[in-house]
């Protein structure tokens, strides 16, 4: 049988099988809805309460500052324009990065033509946002800021502890988009003075369909899922406990191994970078070189084009990403890259690779062998070779 | 039939395999078609000879491309649908023969398609302006299609560099 390597672990996670034996009972066993006051209901209300507490811990948070949600899509939504109408009175200014997810980006261009007015922030080479940008950004009217904790695409960490304490002395509320960094780097709301934590299930080992939005005790939060007041009013919507538990359960091993786990992974990403440079002559990294994620590598490649890379590697059996235009469905290069100051063609020819927990050396030392040949092949394909 | 990825497998045969690439040297014409920011770039060289009737036709042909899995599938199917062709039956493949060839291609990539015709049509033109001779009508109206499509590009491309140069301000 091919020899099959999943790259993409940014995209999204298998599921652990802990966690899935965590779920199993609660689809047609203890499968009560958590409004119900009777025995299977109260059953359910119960693990829901359980879960949120796991979810809270590896946070800091307080179990009620859990709101849970279907996706980080909805997460960020619900925090841009939960905050953005409940604080319109305040102002209509809101502060977000050019680095964001599409969830952020989209929703803020909304907000816009709702009348409220964004600033995007640009970002340096390795695409850093400047605390003092933010400083400079800030007016009398602005309510919200949202910067991404870490970068999906190019796995750079956001330095988040300095812009919140930026928004907190100026009474702005702080929220990040933290789908990628949430379960593998340490976070506490408190210490980093976080209003508002976007996090998903599926980018940690849970299952999909799971997320949450961290709220502040205190904050001004507008709903926009109105119904049965779920979530404290603030998501209606009959709770899906079987994904909820595998969330949870996702959240305590995720704590349990972080320690150790970044060590691998930091250490096999490092390995692959370095191959990679040594391999492949005209590689260059996206991102910074030590503030990124352990698990994130993104590299573009001179004179070849992103999607062409994918398509040969999954012949391989190696699940990768680009952000090439050539593989989007608009035909534009990613706006994080461009964020960065890679030209279009440049962007073309980018490609993200994204380990995890099943990640072996093996693994890395197979692509170290094949994609070189790759790379090579399709430079004597293309025109601008040397 | 099993796809891979959005393509057929034949896509992916001619991607995997492409026929017919690299440079010429010495051609008789180059069509070069695409711009390398909005994402492929196509290169076609033909070397022209003459039948026994006397007629021109295409006695080999070569292609460079950067470019995504359908734009090195096309640009290696017209080289074969091309080869031993006479010119003037040359000229007259179009992108639904690409596309039939290869047994369909996404939507978003019919593009690719347009592009790998656009670069053979631009080849022969190119020799025909060379040798000085008459251009069929068909012919010249695809050369101005192609030119007015690299003009939007590269007007495209001017929006791109200015939101580049802002960004590198700020």
């Amino acid at each position: 049988m091919k020899k099959k390597v999943y790259l993409d672990y940014a995209s999204t996670t298998p599921a652990d099988p802990r966690v899935v034996r965590a779920m199993l009972p609660f689809f047609s066993k203890k499968f009560g809805n958590t409004m119900s006051l009777h025995s299977f209901g109260q059953e359910a209300k119960q693990a829901l309460e359980e879960s949120r507490e796991a979810v809270a811990d590896i946070i800091c948070a307080k179990p009620d500052e859990i709101i849970f949600t279907s996706s980080a899509t909805e997460s960020n939504n619900l925090a841009l324009k939960g905050v953005a109408f409940a604080n319109k009175e305040k102002g209509k200014h809101i502060i977000i990065s050019q680095i964001e997810h599409p969830c952020i980006v989209e929703s803020a261009r909304w907000l816009e033509s709702q009348g409220f007015e964004i600033t995007r922030l640009a970002v340096d080479k390795y695409g850093l946002i400047n605390p003092e940008d933010v400083k400079r950004a800030i007016r009398k009217d602005t309510i919200l800021v949202s910067i991404i904790h870490a970068s999906n695409e190019i796995g750079t960490i956001e330095p988040i502890e300095e812009i919140s304490r930026i928004c907190k002395e100026n009474g702005i509320y702080f929220h990040t988009d933290a789908a990628q960094s949430f379960g593998k780097i340490p976070i506490d709301v408190n210490k980093m003075n976080i209003d508002l934590l976007t996090a998903s299930s599926h980018k940690m080992y849970g299952p999909k369909g799971a997320a949450l939005l961290f709220v502040r005790e205190g904050t001004k939060i507008e709903p926009f899922i109105h119904g049965g007041g779920h979530e404290g009013g603030l998501r209606s919507s009959t709770v899906n406990t079987p994904a909820i538990v595998g969330f949870a359960k996702a959240c305590q091993i995720c704590k349990k191994e972080m320690k150790k786990e970044n060590q691998r992974l930091s250490k096999l990403r490092d390995e692959l970078i370095k191959g990679i440079f040594k391999k492949i002559p005209d590689s260059y990294l996206n991102g910074h070189p030590q503030k990124r994620l352990p698990n994130n590598a993104n590299f573009w490649f001179k004179f070849v084009e992103g999607e062409s890379i994918i398509i040969q590697l999954d012949l391989l059996g190696i699940s990768a990403s680009t952000g090439s235009a050539c593989s989007s469905a608009k035909l534009e290069p990613s706006h994080v890259l461009l964020a960065i100051g890679l030209k279009p063609q440049e962007a073309h020819g980018s490609l993200r690779l994204s380990l995890g927990r099943w990640t072996t050396k093996e693994d890395i030392n197979y692509i170290l062998k094949v994609l070189p040949e790759i790379i090579k092949k399709l430079r004597e394909i293309s025109p601008f070779k040397r | 039939m099993k796809k891979i990825g959005p393509y057929t497998k034949k896509v992916i045969e001619y991607f995997k395999k492409p026929h017919n690439y690299g440079k010429m040297k010495n051609p008789d014409g180059i069509g070069k078609v695409g711009n390398p920011v909005c994402g492929d770039v196509m290169w076609l060289y033909i070397k022209v000879g003459k039948n026994k009737k006397g007629q021109e036709f295409i006695k080999d042909i070569k292609f460079e491309t950067f470019g995504c899995v359908a734009a090195i599938a096309t640009s290696s199917v017209i080289t074969d649908l091309a080869k031993g062709k006479t010119l003037a039956k040359a000229m007259k493949i179009d992108r639904e023969e690409i596309v039939k060839f290869l047994g369909g291609l996404p939507p978003i990539k019919i593009h690719c398609s347009v592009l790998a015709a656009g670069a053979l049509s631009e080849a022969i033109y190119d020799h025909l302006s060379r040798q000085k001779r008459e251009i069929p009508k068909e012919l010249e109206a695809r050369h101005q299609r192609t030119e007015k499509e690299r003009k939007e590009i590269e007007g495209r491309y001017q929006e791109w560099t200015k939101i580049e140069e802002e960004m590198h301000k700020k």
